[in-house]
C-alpha cells in the first residue's frame, strides 16, 4: 500500500512537471488529449479489466457527457460547473437502468449488445438536429472558469484535465485495493463462485458499469469544455474500439497500463501523420498481436520481455 | 398510406432481409462449431463485392467467372484468418476472442482501404436493370437474383448439414465439442470448415447485394452487425429460423425507413437486437436453455 502511494506521488509529480519539460505548444495540446483518453481508458478498464465485462459502447457515454454539457451550457446557458455533474448524474442514471438487462448477458452477447447501444446513441446524436446540431456539430461551448482563471489555453487545460485524471486514477487505485475491488476480481474469475461467497454480483456489475459511464461522461464534459465544439464523428463505433485497444495494449486491470495504452495510442497518430489514413491497420494489427503474444498488455509484457533478454545475455 | 407503397417497402425489405439472413447464417455456423462470434464476418461480405469488381475490371473476367473467383479468394482470407489468428490463440477466453476478431476485422478493412481506396464502387447487375412490375410495386431483376440465390444456398446448406458426413460431424460439434472429439471427429478441422463455409457465404452475400447498394471498403461493419441481429432473432441457428429473422429485420427496417424516418433506419436493427437480447436471448423461436457452470 505504501509502495502504491509512493508510485502515485512520483507519477503525479512527473505529470505536473511535464509542461516544463515539453514546452512546445502543439505537444501540450496532444497531452491534453492523452489526459482525456487516460480517463476514458481507466473507466473502461474498471469494467473490462476488473469486473471482466466488455463494453463496445463507451464512446456513447463519452459522447453523452460531452453533448449534455454542451447543450446545457449553450442552449440553456447553465454554468459549466453545474452542467458537468448534472450530465454525469444523468449518464450514470441511464447506465444504471440499462445496466440491469444488459449485464445479464455474457461474453460475445454482451459485446454485441453494448456495441448496439453505442451505435443507437451515435445515431441519436446525428438525427436530433434541433438539439445537437446533427452531423455539423454543436459550436460555442464555453470554457471552464475557476476563481477568475478561464481555461482557454493548452497549458491551463493541461492542468485542468490532468487534475481530474489524477483524481480518477487515485480513486481507481483505491477502489482496486478495496473490498469492492476484490469482489470485482472474484466476479471476473467466476461469477457463480463470487455469488456463492456472498458477493451480490448482479448489483455490483451494474454499479461498476454506472461508475464507468459516469467517469466517461465526466471525460466527455471536460472534452466539450476544452474543445468548445463537439460533433458526432468523435463518438462513433471506431472510438469505442480505440478505447478497447488502449486498455488491451496497456494491460487489462492495470491503471498505469491504461495510462500507457492511452499515451501510446494518442501519440502514435501524431508521429504517423503521413500514414494518417492507415492508422486503422495499425490498430487492428496491434490488437491482434497483443492478444496473441502479450495478453497481459505492455505493463506486464515489458518486464517479462526484459527478463528474457537479460537471461539470454547471461547464457551467451 | 397506399397499399402499393407498403408492398414496395415489403418487397425491397425481403431482398435486403435475404442478405441479412445469409450473413446471419455465416455467424451461426462459426458460433455453433466453435462458440466464437466472428466480428470479422461482415468483412467477408465487403471482400466478396470488391473482389468481384477487381476480377471484372482488372482481370477482365466475365461475370460468371468473376464471381467464383471472388468467392475463392474470400475463402482463402477466411482460412488464413482462422489459421493465423484464431488457432494460435493461447488463452481463448470469450473476451480475447472478441478482441482478436475485432482486430482482424479492422485489419482486413484497413487492407481493403489500401487496395481499393475509399471510393464507393458499383458492380453491374447480373441481368440488366429493367424494372418488373408486381401488383402496384416494381422490383429489379437483381432482387429476384438475391432471393433465388439465397434460397439455393439455404437448400445446399440443408443438404450439407443433414446428408453428408462432414455436415453431420459439424452438427455433432455444435451439440457437444468434447463428445464429438471422443467419437473421432477432428474438431479442429471442423472449426476450419466452419470458417471456410461462412466466409464463402459472406462473400456470396456481398456479391449479390453489391449491384443494388454499391460497395466500399467499409460496408462490412453495418452489414455484419445486421446479419448478427438476424442470427440473434433466429436464436443462432444455421437453419430456417435465422432466415426468418433476416426477413423480419429487412422488412421492419424497410417499413421503418419508409414510414417513420430514414435517418433512424439503422437504429431499428439495433433496437430489435437489444430487445431480443433482453427479453428472449434464446431467439424468437428457441426454447429457454439452462446454463451449466
Amino acid at each position: 500500500m505504501k509502495k502504491d502511494l509512493l508510485l502515485f506521488t512520483v507519477f503525479s509529480i512527473f505529470i505536473m512537471l511535464a509542461p516544463q519539460l515539453f514546452s512546445g505548444g502543439y505537444l501540450m495540446n496532444v497531452l491534453v488529449f492523452v489526459g482525456i483518453n487516460t480517463m476514458l481508458a481507466i473507466a473502461l478498464n474498471l469494467l473490462l479489466g476488473y469486473a471482466g465485462q466488455i463494453s463496445l459502447g463507451h464512446a456513447g457515454f463519452f459522447g453523452l457527457g460531452a453533448y449534455l454539457s454542451g447543450i446545457l451550457t449553450t442552449t440553456y446557458s447553465l454554468n459549466p460547473w453545474i452542467a458537468m455533474p448534472a450530465a454525469a448524474i444523468a449518464v450514470g442514471f441511464l447506465a444504471g437502468i440499462i445496466g440491469f438487462p444488459i449485464l445479464k448477458l455474457k461474453g460475445h452477447y454482451l459485446a454485441m449488445a453494448t456495441l448496439g447501444l453505442g451505435i443507437i446513441i451515435f445515431i441519436v446524436f446525428n438525427e436530433t438536429i434541433e438539439l445537437t446540431g446533427g452531423p455539423s456539430g454543436l459550436p460555442g461551448i464555453p470554457n471552464l472558469e475557476l476563481a477568475g482563471i478561464i481555461f482557454d489555453s493548452d497549458v491551463k487545460n493541461y492542468y485542468l484535465i490532468w487534475g481530474f485524471t489524477l483524481a480518477v486514477m487515485l480513486f481507481s487505485l483505491n477502489l482496486s485495493n478495496s473490498r469492492i475491488g476484490r469482489s470485482l476480481r472474484a466476479i471476473h474469475d467466476s461469477e457463480v463462485a463470487a455469488q456463492v461467497l456472498g458477493v451480490n454480483a448482479r448489483l455490483l456489475k451494474v454499479q461498476i458499469f454506472a461508475l464507468s459511464a459516469v467517469i466517461s461522461s465526466l471525460a466527455g464534459s471536460l472534452y466539450a469544455h476544452t474543445m468548445t465544439f463537439v460533433s458526432p464523428a468523435s463518438f462513433g463505433f471506431n472510438f469505442s474500439i480505440e478505447l478497447l485497444t488502449m486498455v488491451v495494449i496497456g494491460g487489462l486491470g492495470s491503471i498505469y497500463g491504461s495510462f500507457l495504452g492511452a499515451t501510446l495510442l494518442t501519440l502514435l497518430p501524431e508521429f504517423l501523420r503521413a500514414a494518417h489514413d492507415y492508422d486503422i491497420i495499425i490498430y487492428g494489427g496491434l490488437l491482434m498481436l497483443m492478444v496473441m503474444y502479450m495478453p497481459g498488455g505492455l505493463v506486464r509484457g515489458i518486464p517479462v520481455l526484459f527478463r528474457k533478454i537479460v537471461k539470454k545475455k547471461g547464457e551467451s | 398510406m397506399q397499399f402499393d407503397q407498403i408492398l414496395q417497402y415489403v418487397l425491397s425489405g425481403l431482398s435486403t432481409g435475404a442478405i441479412y439472413a445469409l450473413i446471419g447464417i455465416g455467424f451461426s455456423i462459426i458460433y455453433n462449431a466453435t462458440g466464437i462470434i466472428n466480428f470479422a464476418q461482415g468483412e467477408f461480405v465487403m471482400l466478396g463485392g470488391l473482389l468481384t469488381l477487381s476480377c471484372l475490371e482488372l482481370l477482365k473476367l466475365p461475370l460468371w467467372a468473376a464471381i467464383p473467383c471472388a468467392i475463392a479468394v474470400s475463402t482463402v482470407v477466411g482460412i488464413l484468418f482462422e489459421r493465423l489468428a484464431i488457432r494460435p490463440l493461447k488463452q481463448p477466453t470469450p473476451i480475447n476472442l472478441v478482441i482478436i476478431t475485432i482486430g482482424g476485422s479492422i485489419l482486413i478493412r484497413g487492407l481493403a482501404m489500401l487496395v481499393w481506396g475509399k471510393d464507393t464502387h458499383a458492380i453491374p447487375p447480373f441481368s440488366g436493370d429493367t424494372p418488373i412490375a408486381i401488383g402496384g410495386a416494381t422490383i429489379l431483376p437483381q432482387h429476384l437474383w438475391i432471393l433465388a440465390i439465397t434460397l439455393l444456398i439455404i437448400v445446399i446448406n440443408k443438404v450439407y448439414f443433414y446428408h453428408t458426413i462432414s455436415g453431420k460431424a459439424m452438427r455433432a460439434c455444435s451439440y457437444n465439442r468434447r463428445a464429438a472429439g471422443l467419437v473421432g471427429i477432428d474438431v479442429r478441422r471442423m472449426v476450419l470448415f466452419s470458417f471456410i463455409i461462412s466466409s464463402a457465404m459472406g462473400a456470396v452475400a456481398g456479391i449479390i447485394v453489391a449491384p443494388l447498394t454499391m460497395t466500399a471498403y467499409d460496408v462490412g461493419v453495418m452489414l455484419g452487425l445486421k446479419g448478427f441481429c438476424a442470427a440473434i432473432i433466429g436464436g443462432m441457428s444455421s437453419g430456417i429460423s435465422t432466415v426468418i429473422g433476416g426477413l423480419i429485420l429487412g422488412v421492419l427496417e424497410s417499413l421503418g425507413a419508409g414510414l417513420i424516418s430514414s435517418g433512424y433506419k439503422d437504429a431499428i436493427a439495433f433496437i430489435i437486437l437489444l430487445l431480443i437480447l433482453f427479453i428472449r436471448p434464446q431467439g424468437l423461436f428457441g426454447k429457454a436453455d439452462s446454463e451449466r457452470v
